[in-house]
């Protein structure tokens, strides 16, 4: 390995730590977010899942090296992603669809 | 013959075959998550208002292991970059971090399972409900002994809202002749557990699974680092992007089943 490529890791490493150090952040401020009481229950849930977005781009983006990566496996990921909002799509939509005369809580 | 592409990336994609493999797999493992995930919505959004658990795990213990399992991410991107700077001794040693933080979580997670099947909910002929967990359960003694509470309505078991209002706990005799239902917290007990265990019993074979090949990795299997060290951070790249994936997971479960 060339000194060059080893200073290209070295710079990595520096950022990895970054990164490291928000997911740590982030958890805590996942935590304490919980504990504030919104007014309503769904924004609570909303900031939750915001801030566990967060952190999932920055593991995915960084440590799973997806912000470099080829236009090969971002391809292969835009199908899950669609398959996957599809799915949760469905998950949503079926709250609306009930047969007629259902009881519902 | 040999397989092409087996450490070299291809010209056209710039992938090596582990690489495009991995990321399959993940898809696919993006989709089964994405499956239990979207039951764990159709199950509360449709449980009846007032019958949806709040407060019933630990919240202090679920950080910690989220911060163990994001520790263990770092350690195992650190071995990677160990191997790329060739420091075989370094990757020895995140390696072994990335196992030792890996068992950690298993333990806390083994530490909540025990907590789960040993808490009972004990049905009285007399209407009451007995909440707690077992301190004595002897098949010949006429008595079963709980450090709990009784409540009437089932409903103040649910929303525990246990760091608003700690509940006292003592220990509460029960003569069997009473009991008329006894059931622990196990899976069988309500679909808050039932998704609860799936969830997290998949996720837990997950980093078992994970542990098995990082350990591997880190003995027998690293002896390739002598023979051919380019396929070997190949592999570790490989490892590393599912115990990734695995805390990427933990990410969410944390919030979606302890906090909210």
């Amino acid at each position: 390995m060339t000194s060059q490529n080893q200073d290209h890791i070295a710079e990595h490493v520096q950022r990895y730590l970054c990164v490291f150090y928000a997911l740590l952040f982030g958890t805590l401020i996942t935590v304490g977010a919980s504990y504030i009481p919104f007014g309503n229950h769904a924004i609570n849930i909303a900031v939750a899942l915001f801030i566990a977005g967060g952190k999932a781009f920055l593991v995915a983006g960084f440590f799973m090296h997806l912000i470099s990566e080829r236009k090969m496996i971002h391809g292969l990921l835009a199908f899950t992603v669609f398959f996957f909002v599809g799915l949760m799509a469905l998950t949503a939509c079926s709250f609306a669809d009930f047969p007629r005369m259902t009881v519902t809580h | 013959m040999d397989i092409p592409y087996v450490v070299q990336p291809r010209e056209d994609t710039g992938l090596y075959n582990a690489k495009v493999g991995i990321w399959l797999f993940l898809a696919s493992e993006v989709m089964l998550f994405g499956a239990l995930f979207s039951s764990y919505i159709l199950l509360r959004v449709g449980a009846p208002a007032g019958y949806w658990p709040r407060g019933w795990l630990n919240v202090p213990v679920g950080t910690v292991n989220t911060l163990v399992l994001i520790t263990s991410s770092i350690t195992t991107v650190m071995a990677w970059a160990a191997c790329k700077m060739n420091q075989f001794g370094r990757f020895k040693i995140f390696h072994a971090c990335t196992l030792l933080l890996a068992l950690t979580f298993v333990s806390i997670k083994s530490y909540e399972y025990h907590d789960k099947f040993t808490h009972y909910e004990i049905g009285l002929k007399d209407g009451r409900i007995a909440d707690g967990h077992i301190v004595e359960n002897h098949p010949q003694a006429d008595h079963v002994v709980i450090a709990g509470r009784y409540v009437q309505d089932r409903r103040d078991l649910y929303d525990l809202e246990v760091r608003k209002a700690p509940h006292h706990h003592e220990e509460i005799s029960i003569p069997r002749a009473q009991i008329e239902s006894m059931e622990r917290y196990g899976p069988w007990h309500n679909t808050y557990l039932a998704i609860y265990f799936t969830l997290t019993g998949l996720h837990a074979l997950h980093v078992i699974g994970g542990a098995i090949v990082i350990g591997f990795l880190w003995g027998p299997g690293s002896k390739l680092w002598e023979t051919d060290p380019e396929r070997f951070t190949n592999r570790i790249e490989i490892s590393g992007l599912f115990w990734h994936f695995v805390d990427l997971v933990w990410i969410f479960l944390f919030p979606v089943l302890y906090l909210i």
